[in-house]
């Protein structure tokens, strides 16, 4: 069926294209007096003589050919193999569009999440009204708007990093407001948790305003393991509960292992250090978390484990960011970089010299800073409006209220009985949604100056070029009808009362 | 989690809602739904000031920028005058500023007023108030015209084929599928790249004609379950044809499905056209839109940031304003959704009991 879909969508765009596209229409004004020699090669070449539903068949050859190891997407005009320049142009954009995907749905279902809990609150109308603001937003003006305030005013900071008051104060206020609202409670404990937040906000930033630590970042082995034991308090809090000591110590021991290697896993830090050697230290991680999860606890041991895994990584995760803020300072000091660090277009820096694994990571992480803010900006919103109907629909199920009357924790109720069903229906837009992001990248990649698929599909339009944009279009469309196919069966194995076919 | 309501207010509550429908319509219900979505309202004010402001200042005009019909509207310059570069309220070595000046005299000294170029000049001494709402008009007429199109379109697929199923269904729902495999952008640039420079009107239907599936989809489910209906039945054994039943007993029941979805519809098309112009392949120079005014510009975004907001601020204004304006609708149309009790309805309606 899928495969069918396939066949129509690509024999009614390659129709469309090729009636809509004139690849003459440059020789037709020419007056080279070769003229219609050069007319005549490009309808031999291009097979022009030939009406397009026929044309299509012999491009349909060259794909099907595929199943006999024969993959064939035809040449570009310009005498390059269209599926060699697809697999250059992929790897780039999935780099592109993988980080700024997950980001949104994370922070997209984390917010709605909140703000179904607190509906109706000031918080809930705020996320609400912001939501729709995004969704408005055109991606190519915000990001013309990040590239001059973000990279270039943060830059300009850079060469001074001292807050002002008023910023220092206005971002301490936002915080206050952000928490206290999130928080929620009565109205005292709200002005409490506000002046909390507030304070604490405003004496960190000027202590870090004070030592120039936007400079020269780095977290240290102490804030480090401060953060670990955050992460393990939080993880066990919205997995198993605190009152499950058990898990809770499994958690903490991670923590305080995670402390105890700080220094000995700087050593394997070099400069030659490795994507392999990366991978190593993940799955060592991973297994340290199993491990702890397993000898936790004898009841419950999936949740256990779950959790002391996601510690384990989240702690190693912060151990790999703080060895890469180290990093900033001697970047930023080098030639290539001359103290602006965040850049505004392109995928990495050319100056840079290769060969220092820190610098490159660093360098790749930084341009895909602002393209992913810009797309999680423009994906965010649909993520928060749909996670939180999905859950306020889910919180009104008869056995939410079976769940609360047979007296189980708000927690175990909201995270085990809400959350969990509440995520199925969201199978389905995240499908589709990473398919569109691709179309979305189009924009973003010109506008930050990146050479992936949305690039080739400008040249391909703009060129008159039907093998190419038949290529672009062939990749999109089978992501899109797979994400389907995999949304579909994710729906099923998330939700048995979903049986597809008879 | 929120207080837990007791037996007793949630009685009360009810007979507020029952009170308040008490006699009216469901169209009236519904209509006075919307009237008290403060959004939604605010929003239906914003956008109609808008468009009839856009209208009004750039007069109407239909076809490509060559060969066009126009009216005239009320600002003196058009797109293609060129005036002498002012640098009135500039600052140093500028030329061509936004001459508007919104603050009163008290604040910065001089008084409020428009000026000669109230959102300054482009580069060649244009006057970009006129560029702006030119723009403006050709956006919001794409997508009025994308709009309707996809609406017409969507219905009649979605109604026939969900109301006659069988072979017609089949095939007219693979169609949906062969369009809706390829993503918005695709089919919009390669229409755009051949028919932009035929003009705005055209641009909009040819892409109208591509926008129809996610609708058709929506009211071919609304159908399908609709015609399954005791009313419908009723119909039927009174001797109605097809076309009554489809246009006086189902349509009625759906349209509410069918508003909603068209003005994401439009929400969706403002940014397209925009996203098209942007990347050149929709709206084309001498035809100006929004999206291909920002494209234009945004080089000069560091020295002369006014060419740069303005049609972006109008972009978000319009897409804003119907984003929740289709928010107020779903709100509206929606059985399940109740309006909010609030504390001071609950004390009217126990002096209106008490009195009683």
């Amino acid at each position: 069926m899928l495969f069918v879909i396939l066949l129509g969508s690509s024999f009614l765009i390659y129709n469309l294209a090729a009636i809509a596209s004139d690849p003459l229409e440059e020789l037709r004004v020419s007056s080279d007096p070769k003229v219609k020699q050069q007319i005549l090669v490009l309808i031999r070449d291009l097979q022009l003589n030939v009406p397009p539903p026929l044309r299509y068949f012999n491009w349909l050859k060259g794909v099907l050919g595929g199943f006999v190891g024969d993959f064939n997407l035809g040449l570009t005009r310009s005498h390059e193999s269209v599926a060699d320049a697809i697999g250059h142009a992929i790897p780039i954009s999935i780099r592109l569009v993988l980080g700024a995907t997950i980001l949104a749905i994370v922070l997209g279902i984390t917010v709605g999440i909140v703000t179904a809990l607190r509906q109706y609150s000031k918080f809930d109308y705020a996320m609400t009204f912001l939501s729709f603001l995004f969704f408005s937003l055109p991606i190519f003006w915000v990001a013309v708007l990040l590239k001059e305030y973000l990279a270039i005013g943060f830059n300009d900071f850079l060469a001074d990093p001292v807050l002002s008051w008023p910023w220092l104060l206005g971002l301490s206020v936002f915080a206050g407001v952000f928490w206290s609202s999130v928080l929620g409670g009565s109205r005292s404990q709200v002005f409490l948790k506000f002046g909390i937040a507030f304070s604490a906000n405003a004496l960190v930033l000027f202590l870090l305003s004070e030592t120039h630590w936007f400079a020269q970042p780095a977290l240290g082995p102490l804030v480090v393991f401060a953060m670990s034991l955050g992460v393990a308090f939080v993880v066990t809090h919205l997995s198993v509960g605190l009152s499950n000591r058990k898990v809770l110590y499994g958690s903490l021991s991670v923590s305080v292992l995670g402390f105890a290697l700080y220094l000995p896993v700087q050593q394997l830090f070099t400069k030659q250090f490795s994507d392999l050697t990366l991978w190593g230290l993940f799955a060592a991680s991973l297994l340290v978390g199993i491990t702890a999860g397993y000898f936790s606890t004898k009841i419950d041991r999936g949740a256990a484990i779950r959790t002391t895994s996601l510690v384990a990584l989240l702690t190693f995760g912060i151990i790999y960011v703080d060895r890469l803020m180290r990093t900033w300072k001697s970047y930023s000091e080098t030639d290539a970089i001359n103290y602006r660090p965040v850049p505004t277009v392109g995928e990495a820096n050319s100056l840079l010299e290769p060969g220092n694994y820190w610098f490159t990571t660093l360098d790749s992480a930084l341009h895909l800073f602002l393209p992913t803010v810009a797309l999680t900006i423009i994906s965010f919103a649909g993520y928060v409006r749909f996670s939180r109907g999905s859950l306020l629909e889910v919180l009104n199920q008869d056995y939410i209220r079976t769940a609360r009357a047979k007296g189980l924790t708000e927690r175990t109720v909201i995270m085990r009985h809400a959350f969990r069903n509440a995520l199925i229906p969201l199978t389905t837009i995240i499908a589709a949604d990473f398919a569109g992001v691709i179309g979305g990248a189009i924009i973003t990649e010109r506008v930050f100056g990146w050479v992936g698929m949305g690039t080739l599909f400008n040249k391909a339009i703009g060129g008159q070029d039907l093998n190419l944009l038949m290529g672009v279009f062939f990749v999109t469309s089978s992501l899109a009808v797979l994400a389907n196919l995999v949304a579909d069966l994710l729906y099923s194995a998330l939700d048995p009362r979903i049986r597809i076919g008879k | 989690m929120a207080k837990k309501k007791t037996a007793p207010a949630v009685a009360g509550e009810n007979a507020i809602e029952l009170q308040e429908t008490a006699g009216l319509s469901q169209n009236q219900i519904v209509f006075r739904r919307f009237l008290r979505h403060r959004a939604a309202m605010i929003s239906v004010i914003g956008l109609l000031f808008i468009v009839l402001f856009v209208f009004s200042a750039a007069g109407l005009r239909f076809g490509s920028e060559r060969n066009a019909a126009t009216t005239p509207g009320w600002w003196p310059y058009s797109i293609t005058d060129i005036a002498d570069m002012s640098s009135e309220n500039c600052a140093e070595g500028l030329v061509g500023c936004p001459t508007l000046d919104v603050l009163p005299a008290f604040i910065d000294g001089t008084g409020m007023g428009l000026g000669k170029h109230p959102f300054g000049q482009d580069d060649i001494g244009r006057d970009y108030f006129a560029l702006v709402m030119r723009g403006a008009e050709q956006s919001i007429q794409i997508m009025l015209i994308i709009g309707s199109i996809g609406a017409l379109l969507g219905t009649v697929i979605g109604a026939i084929s969900g109301f006659f199923r069988g072979w017609i269904d089949a095939v007219l729902m693979r169609l949906t599928d062969f369009i809706i495999t390829v993503p918005t952008l695709i089919i919009g640039a390669v229409i755009g790249h051949r028919v932009g420079n035929l003009g705005v009107t055209l641009l909009g239907v040819f892409l109208g004609l591509f926008a129809w599936t996610g609708l058709s989809r929506l009211v071919r489910g609304e159908f399908l379950s609709l015609r399954e209906r005791e009313f419908v039945d009723a119909a039927r054994v009174a001797g109605a044809s097809n076309r009554r039943i489809i246009f006086k007993h189902i349509l009625p029941n759906a349209v509410g499905v069918i508003i909603v979805s068209v003005t994401l519809l439009m929400s969706g098309a403002i940014l397209l056209e925009t996203g098209l112009s942007y990347l050149g392949f929709g709206v084309v120079s001498p035809d100006v839109s929004l999206g291909s005014l920002i494209s234009q510009y945004q080089t000069s975004f560091s020295v002369r940031p006014w060419l740069f907001w303005w049609p972006g601020f109008l972009i978000v204004a319009i897409a804003l304003c119907i984003n929740f304006i289709g928010d107020g609708l779903r709100d509206a149309f929606d059985p399940r959704q109740k309006r909010r009790i609030t504390k001071r309805d609950l004390v009217k309606a126990d002096k209106a009991s008490k009195d009683a």
